[in-house]
């Protein structure tokens, strides 16, 4: 079956550049997920999710969704972690010592549970390997800016102006939930 | 590229978010963690939306990314809340809702 596969990477004349481009984003998003999970440091683990989402950008990109590869940089990696890291820092907080040189129960219980949800997925998706049609010839212009916008302010208006609302009440929610409380008890 | 290696590694960076979850004691962690899998279903959908030639997977992206952002600044309001009445954000040490 992975031979056959291999052997459809090369009949339908893709670039041996894509397939390279694609292990080595698809590698650096998984090691920098497990590292991630696996820093002490609060801020490496940040950081390591900018390198992660960066990736991911990079696979967006393969697909030719140039739209949401440049808006998951600007919005992932640029807006949300520097709010992640503006925290982190307003919080100041100390590296946890015992991460992994203590034996805990929890771990073993949270890596099977994760070995499961992988076997279920990969289950999943085996049971259509090689039913699944071909990238469609109409791929290129799915993921401009042009295609993308004249579907969102035509089909989607109503749902764009929501989400004009959902923002502005999170952020008037984060206000109102992360300030001081100006009556009741002290705080400090 | 056949489709199934764009599903395959969603999968694992899902399962990472998941064990990620599941183990850490850190909030901040634990919420980044629900970023990446946030993040992998957005990769899930843009490889089907390309294959299909289909511009409506990647529109869902676009509103799935909203919401994110609109849930990453409330979330760590209310990380930044709690760590102000506990001042810690270990979640095994905030026991206010647990039986």
């Amino acid at each position: 079956m992975l031979i056959s596969q291999r052997c459809s990477f090369f009949k339908r004349g893709d670039s041996i550049m894509e397939i390279y481009l694609f292990f080595l984003f698809a590698t650096s998003a998984v090691a920098s997920a497990v590292a991630m999970i696996t820093s002490r440091d609060t801020v490496n683990s940040a950081l390591f999710l900018v390198l992660n989402l960066v990736s991911i950008a990079g696979v967006f990109l393969l697909l030719k969704a140039q739209f949401l590869a440049v808006i998951q940089i600007l919005v992932y990696g640029g807006a949300i972690m520097v709010l992640f890291l503006f925290v982190i820092m307003l919080l100041n907080l100390s590296s946890e010592e015992n991460l992994l040189n203590r034996f805990s129960a929890k771990y073993v219980v949270g890596f099977f549970l994760g070995v499961i949800v992988l076997s279920q997925l990969l289950y999943a998706i085996a049971d259509f390997t090689g039913t699944l049609p071909n990238f469609s010839p109409g791929i290129e212009q799915v993921g401009t800016v042009e295609a993308l916008g004249d579907e969102l302010f035509s089909t989607y208006l109503l749902p764009v102006l929501i989400t004009a609302v959902l923002l502005t009440a999170a952020v008037v929610g984060a206000i109102l939930i992360a300030q001081r409380k100006l009556t009741g008890k002290e705080n400090k | 590229m056949e489709l199934d290696w764009y599903l395959s590694l969603s999968a694992v960076l899902f399962t990472i978010g998941v064990i990620g979850v599941l183990t850490r004691k850190n909030a901040i962690v634990v919420f980044m963690c629900a970023e990446l899998m946030l993040n992998s279903v957005n990769l899930t959908l843009v490889s089907f939306s390309a294959q299909h030639g289909d511009v409506h997977g990647q529109i869902l992206v676009f509103f799935s990314l909203c919401v994110a952002a609109a849930e990453a600044a409330v979330g760590l309001a209310i990380i930044i809340a709690i760590f102000r009445n506990h001042l810690t954000v270990d979640i095994s040490q905030i026991n206010l809702l647990r039986w």
